[in-house]
């Protein structure tokens, strides 16, 4: 299932290595990594920053796998990203959702668009402010809906804001991120979309601190609403990112996704590698 | 009829130890060293001409923004910027020459190109083996100064 998906990212990576150039007017590790749902940000949280290293004269493209590993269910999820000019970043992500109690798997397809609209997270001196979209359906909407989700899609929209501040916390630099998303998505929307309790409203945050130009070590909180009554759970982790240069990142977190759908104690390992054009 | 005594030694001592405590504290303080600057950091005066000698080296040599400079008189640019700097970290300088805005006013210099220039200044500083620290120093205080670099 995965493959034709791998197929095209190779085919855009043989696009890509024909172009002149590749964008890289930001500063090493300042567009983050890519989050689950394909926008660029942390792991778990979209950030501000759009993925790739455009600047605002350059177009930037981006591809990235994720896989998380919790005791009962497991998580992968491709994309790509497009940023035009700083401005504007398309996303396309694929997730594969595995249910191992039930030998189960749910494929959700997550369409983002991401727009900047104010500041820079090094340079301005309020934080970097954007709006961003994500467009999320299902390829079999059955197990939502008998779990009592309302619909098999929808839409989040959210608000994110970041700020690097330059040697912020012992000579170091410090980053910080807040996103406010409207979403009824019942976890990330591989459950599906709405519930009996609908508490579209949640908080995101993330943190991390650049131990040198290379490393970044940091934390994210994910607010969930708990809509089905299967005590959906808060997400919480704690993350080390490596950038060895402008092309690839690496990134290792534990994660700690609580109880989805009832089952508790999902605690677990993530691993993501994201490269760029 | 002694233990009062000794209470009272006791919390006559404990007041000389608190006392004693208190002075050595001070003391510590006041002799800590003073402050070092980024300048002192730097490797001061000659730390610095270090650092803009090596840094003119790397403009000379970079495709991307080399035209920017290529008209500049040389001497004159790394009096300025070594002057600028020294008076960045706190050195005992005083940058005479002209501001960012009136030096960059024309040249129309581009997000890209100005984050090209940092990273050259960042490979400098990491070849001449200054710690995190001091580079994200330096670079907070020069930070500031883009919007009165880029685009005019």
């Amino acid at each position: 299932m995965i493959k034709p998906y791998l197929y095209s990212l190779v085919l855009i990576i043989n696009w890509l290595s024909f172009a002149p150039l590749y964008a890289s007017g930001k500063i090493l590790a300042t567009p983050g990594v890519s989050q689950i749902e394909g926008s660029a940000g942390g792991g778990l949280v979209p950030w501000a920053q759009l993925a790739g290293y455009a600047s605002d004269s350059e177009i930037a493209a981006s591809a990235f796998c994720t896989r998380t590993n919790v005791r009962s269910f497991s998580l992968g999820v491709c994309g790509v990203q497009l940023n035009l000019y700083d401005r504007v970043e398309l996303s396309y992500a694929k997730q594969d959702f595995q249910i191992k109690p039930l030998d189960l798997i749910v494929e959700p397809t997550i369409i983002g668009l991401k727009t900047r609209l104010y500041g820079d997270i090094v340079y301005s001196s309020w934080p970097q402010i954007s709006l961003g979209i994500q467009r999320k359906s299902l390829n079999d909407g059955s197990l939502a809906l008998a779990l009592g989700a309302k619909e098999d899609s929808g839409t989040d929209v959210y608000i994110a804001m970041s700020k690097l501040h330059l040697a912020g916390i012992f000579d170091r630099n410090f980053f910080w991120n807040l996103t406010i998303r409207h979403s009824t998505a019942n976890e990330l929307g591989i459950l599906g979309y709405g519930g009996a309790n609908e508490d579209p409203i949640n908080l995101e945050l993330s943190s991390a601190l650049f131990i040198d130009q290379h490393w970044a070590v940091g934390l994210e909180f994910r607010q969930k609403p708990n809509q089905l009554g299967l005590n959906e759970s808060n997400w919480k982790d704690v993350f080390i990112a490596w950038f060895p240069n402008k092309h690839m990142n690496l990134t290792a977190a534990y994660v700690d996704l609580d109880t989805i759908a009832n089952i508790q104690q999902q605690q677990g390992w993530y691993f993501s590698v994201m490269g760029n054009f | 009829m002694n233990l009062p005594i000794s209470i009272k030694t006791f919390l006559a001592k404990c007041r000389l130890t608190l006392v004693c405590t208190l002075a050595i504290a001070f003391i510590g303080c006041a002799g800590k060293e003073p402050k070092v600057t980024l300048y002192q950091q730097m490797g001061s005066q000659q730390g610095i001409n270090q650092l803009v000698d090596q840094l003119i080296i790397k403009i000379g040599n970079d495709n991307q923004i080399f035209h920017y400079f290529a008209k500049a008189n040389v001497t004159h640019f790394r009096k300025g910027l070594v002057q600028h700097f020294c008076a960045v970290a706190d050195g005992p300088c005083r940058y005479e020459g002209d501001s960012m805005k009136q030096i960059h006013t024309g040249m129309n210099i581009n997000e890209k190109d100005f984050n090209h220039l940092v990273e050259l200044l960042i490979e400098v500083m990491n070849e001449l083996n200054y710690s995190t620290g001091v580079q994200n120093q330096l670079l907070k205080r020069l930070a500031p100064m883009r919007e009165n670099i880029i685009y005019i």
